[in-house]
């Protein structure tokens, strides 16, 4: 089955690439953009048919390689 | 002195490294990091360079190499393990030292000659050099220094900081930060301060006629403190 994951900055760790696409939203006259959060997106097959089993096999996988977990917070859709 | 360099796909500055290590006395070999077992030594170095192109996250994949295993049991059994660079960020990738490297904080890539200061001299890595601020080059996209509250005050605590980016009076404030790091921090031990990572480069650092001979000086200490 297939597992997705998002990968994004805890909130208040600084985010020089998001703040960049912030400013040029702002400057393509998206004035309203308030703030851009930017993070990873990962499709993840895996050979198991328990949809349990799948996923927590996938949190073994955020916590040790996805995510680093000083900066990134992990969520399984 | 035996010394190793771990060889990545994508480390660049490993050959430096192996001419700085046998410039100043070390008998150096280089390890493929796909090997089970590091020859005896008795200093690693993780050189710098893009290691598995930088993806997922700089260092990332190169802390999960075959090679890593025996580099955190030499490391766990008190061995000295030196990080420069990319090598810095894989040491924190493995969990050996605290913190993780962020993209620069203004998303250029920085290239250039630095001031250091030197924070802590007890440890073999500083230990009988005369100079408190040493002049050494960075080259990196990813060097932005950053841990948690709580991480900070246990690396201050104790004594953990290594070097912090300075000018060459040695004021190490946000003027003198050239990636945002936090407390312009630009190399940490771990605890017992056999491992050290840093982001400045000393082996591009031993030549008076092309560079500054401030490398030197850190390799000409650490060989003679071993």
């Amino acid at each position: 089955m297939k597992v997705k994951v998002i990968v994004t900055l805890k909130n208040g760790v600084l985010d020089p690439q998001g703040k960049a696409i912030q400013q040029t939203l702002n400057g393509m006259t998206f004035d309203n953009v308030l703030e851009v959060r930017q993070g990873k997106y990962f499709d993840i097959e895996v050979n198991e048919n328990d949809e349990n089993k799948a996923k927590s096999q996938v949190e073994e996988m955020c916590k040790k390689l996805l995510a680093n977990l000083v900066i990134e917070d992990y969520k399984i859709l | 002195m035996k010394s190793s360099v771990i060889i990545f796909p994508g480390s660049n500055c490993d050959r430096d490294m192996d001419v700085a290590l046998k410039k100043f006395g070390f008998e150096n070999q280089m390890v493929w990091h796909n090997d089970d077992e590091i020859p005896k030594s008795d200093l690693i170095v993780l050189p710098g360079g893009f290691s598995y192109g930088d993806y997922l996250r700089c260092g990332s994949i190169a802390g999960k190499s075959r090679i890593i295993k025996s580099v955190i049991d030499f490391a766990n059994s008190g061995g000295l393990v030196l990080g420069i660079c990319n090598g810095f960020q894989i040491l924190t990738e493995t969990g050996l030292l605290p913190g993780i490297l962020q993209q620069n904080k203004y998303l250029n890539f920085i290239c250039k000659n630095v001031f250091v200061k030197i924070k802590n001299k007890e440890n073999k890595y500083f230990k009988n050099i005369k100079k408190e601020v040493l002049e050494l080059h960075i080259a990196h996209n990813e060097g932005n220094y950053f841990c948690s509250n709580d991480e900070l005050k246990s690396i201050q605590d104790n004594g953990q900081i290594a070097v912090t980016y300075c000018d060459d009076k040695g004021n190490d404030d946000e003027n003198n930060n050239p990636n945002g790091a936090i407390k312009n921090i630009a190399g940490i031990f771990n605890k017992n301060k056999n491992i050290l990572g840093m982001m400045p480069h000393p082996e591009r650092m031993i030549d008076p006629f092309l560079s500054g001979e401030d490398g030197s000086l850190f390799f000409e200490n650490l060989i003679g403190s071993m």
